[in-house]
């Protein structure tokens, strides 16, 4: 006989589990106690919510689906905030929740919450379980469904009672059968055949990448097929990171807070080639000019991206890898025109402006861009949302790394989580976050995660007393009343991160902060860099 | 412009309120959602009537599609396809009255399936249009209740949603 928490291990084992982020109580803890005696490690968070992130950072880093546990009512809607986060940002996550019993599901017990019921419009697919001989069933369907198609978060609500039910036997599926899902991977055959037709009689193509590509491991084959007919590319926030930051083919990303000589080709372009891009707003503004303007070939493994935004000419639904080699295969003889390839360089050289600095303080976008030289080839940069996301992702020269942010939710508080889900993943990078010191405030408490897991993760805090993004938007929009944006000058974080027992120190000019982050690369244990920060740096140049 | 969706689900529990919370949350408005299960006790199918432009529609398919438990979705043709709806109509019906309304009734079809001393109810199985008729022609008498099912719909000849 088997109780039903040790088969939710045995079936995180089967999945070739390593690591789990969460936190645990009383409905869950039949799972922790099964936890106890296997050799999954368990990362224990400093709330929910960064479980949820953690695994998040970790599923990039490894490219397979994050777990994270939280127990039923107050741990469950706690992680409601990561769940949707990572179904914006198309994150495979496996999301565990310990429930009451199911004899008392309904009648509002202590901690009960309808955790499904609350995440159904950000979950990918829940499953409430109501037999023990399910959860085998259920986690092989929930892994299939998180990683394949468009990936996303699934999250499976367990009462207490199926954890501790037993019954005969664990027997783990090897095959799932779900009529309801069967992605269409394979990209159509004359759909493909329209696109290549599409871009042979285009004179100014451009390649707009976006998460797609990176999520489907297809970056090297859109590299190639950008170098082979030497079209343009530019990329989402999500899609940072798709090519080298200094890649001569690369304008960087385009939308509301991206490069102007990005969004300046786009608007000249008249062929778009959109890749595993959902052209959300922050990225295209107006969408209906643009399908004015240009020919669009959407490329994306979910159709309801297709025409969703933006009206499309060529939709093809299928993995970025198969349709992309497609793709490759039929364009081989095909080069972009002189003429285009000039002006391209052109507006690349034409709008590289001067920043602007404040004595006493740290240029932000310089320390980024410098940080970039100073790391290993493969860091990870983890940037918060604010203006600190929008200067690492304009700033921060990717070479083989990667770039985590929460480009479609948005969700401040990400990056710290994220970088300890990442350092669990991939512990030989360097891993670097960049936050603001609103968003710092927002996951400070993971700091106490970071020093007891020994975890080497480099902080740096750009300091402006400031809720920066929002300010500058009331700059912008609302006359310059800053209303709730400013922060106060506590907590000295130098003296918070030495209380956790982090070294850190405070600088304001770029010389020292470069000073020490040289230093810091070299040691093996977590620094907070803090670096003061003049409140009119500009998001963008 | 309304349209009428048939969509094949699983018949377990919370799919319903996956697919109506859909709706709500896309902003797309239903006339009507009918749900019954189908040859196959383990699938259900739902017809839905919605209004909406072609961008509309074509999201929702979309959209239905992407729920894990939606098995198929396909939007019938209009003119190609036979839709029905059942409805309940109590009628205000004092003596004096009973034998116009039960005339009208005779006229459109419909069944008499209860009579009181000031009422009469009227069993109707229609298209949309034809309810409309009905109850336009007893309004005058009162109605005091009605009760409708929603549109089932099926493709005409051998096409089949499966």
């Amino acid at each position: 006989m088997i109780s039903g928490a040790d088969i939710m291990v045995k079936c995180l084992q089967a999945e070739g589990v390593d690591t789990v982020f969460g936190y645990p109580g009383a409905t869950i803890c039949p799972f922790y106690d099964s936890l106890y005696d296997s050799d999954i490690r368990h990362i224990l968070v400093r709330q929910e919510q960064n479980a949820a992130h953690a695994a998040s950072g970790y599923a990039r880093a490894k490219m397979k689906p994050g777990v994270c546990v939280a127990t039923s009512g107050p741990g469950a809607t706690n992680l409601i905030t990561g769940i949707a986060t990572a179904y914006c940002d198309s994150i495979p996550m496996i999301a565990i929740t310990g429930q009451v019993k199911s004899d008392l599901l309904g009648r509002d017990v202590f901690q009960e919450a309808d955790i499904t019921g609350a995440c159904e419009s950000f979950t990918k697919h829940s499953y409430l379980v109501s037999k023990t001989e399910d959860i085998p069933r259920i986690f092989k369907e929930a892994f299939h469904i998180a990683s394949t198609g468009r990936p996303g978060p699934v999250l499976i609500d367990i009462p207490m009672d199926m954890q501790t039910n037993m019954i005969e036997s664990f027997d783990y599926p090897e095959t799932v059968n779900i009529r309801g899902y069967k992605p269409n991977t394979k990209g159509h055959t004359i759909q493909v055949k329209k696109a290549v037709e599409m871009i042979r009689s285009s004179k100014r193509p451009i390649i707009v990448s976006g998460g797609g590509v990176l999520s489907s491991g297809a970056k090297l084959k859109l590299q190639k097929f950008a170098e082979i007919t030497q079209i343009p590319v530019l990329s989402t926030m999500m899609g940072i990171g798709v090519m080298p930051s200094e890649h001569p083919l690369y304008l960087g990303m385009l939308g509301t807070h991206g490069r102007r000589c990005a969004n300046k080709a786009l608007h000249e372009t008249d062929l778009a080639i959109v890749c595993g891009a959902r052209l959300g707003d922050r990225a295209i503004a107006s969408p209906d000019q643009m399908s004015e303007r240009t020919k669009i070939i959407h490329i994306d493994i979910d159709p309801a991206e297709i025409g969703k935004n933006v009206t499309v000419d060529v939709p093809i639904v299928g993995d970025m890898n198969n349709v992309l080699r497609s793709l490759i295969e039929s364009i081989e003889d095909y080069k972009i025109d002189d003429e285009w390839d000039a002006e391209v360089k052109d507006l690349k050289a034409h709008y590289q402006s001067k920043i602007s600095t404040f004595e006493g303080y740290v240029e932000p976008r310089t320390l980024i861009g410098k940080l970039s030289s100073m790391l290993k080839r493969k860091a990870i940069l983890c940037a918060d949302v604010g203006q600190n996301q929008i200067w690492c992702a304009n700033n921060f020269k990717i070479r083989e790394g990667r770039f985590f942010t929460t480009g479609g939710m948005g969700t401040m508080g990400y990056s710290i989580p994220a970088a300890i889900g990442a350092k669990l993943g991939l512990s030989k990078r360097d891993v670097v976050v960049v936050c603001g010191d609103g968003s710092f405030q927002m996951s400070l408490n993971e700091l106490s995660t970071i020093v007891q897991n020994d975890l080497n993760i480099k902080i740096i805090v750009m300091r402006n007393y400031r809720l920066g993004m929002v300010r500058e938007l009331q700059d912008n929009m609302y006359n310059k009343r800053h209303s709730a944006t400013i922060l106060n000058d506590k907590p000295d974080i130098v003296a918070l991160a030495k209380a956790y027992g982090i070294d850190s120190v405070e600088v304001s000019s770029n010389e020292d902060a470069e000073k020490y982050i040289g230093k810091i690369v070299e040691s093996d244990k977590p620094f907070v860099l803090v670096c003061r920060v003049h409140p009119d740096t500009p998001s963008i140049l | 412009m309304k349209y009428t969706l048939s969509v094949l689900v699983e018949n377990q529990a919370g799919v319903l309120s996956k697919i109506s919370g859909l709706f709500s949350r896309r902003g797309f408005n239903i006339d009507s959602l009918a749900v019954g299960v189908t040859s196959d006790p383990t699938v259900s199918r739902i017809t839905i009537v919605a209004n909406g432009d072609e961008y509309v529609v074509e999201q929702l398919e979309k959209q239905l599609n992407k729920l894990i438990p939606v098995i198929k979705v396909k939007r019938l043709i209009d003119g190609e396809f036979i839709s029905r709806e059942l409805c309940l109509i109590k009628v205000h019906s004092p003596a004096a009255k009973r034998f116009e309304i039960i005339k009208i009734a005779e006229l459109m079809g419909a069944k008499i399936v209860d009579v009181a001393a000031n009422t009469i109810t009227l069993e109707y199985c229609d298209t949309t249009e034809q309810i409309a008729t009905l109850t336009d022609l007893v309004r005058p008498y009162g109605i005091r209740e009605i009760v409708r099912t929603g549109t089932v719909a099926i493709d005409k000849g051998k096409s089949t949603v499966s």
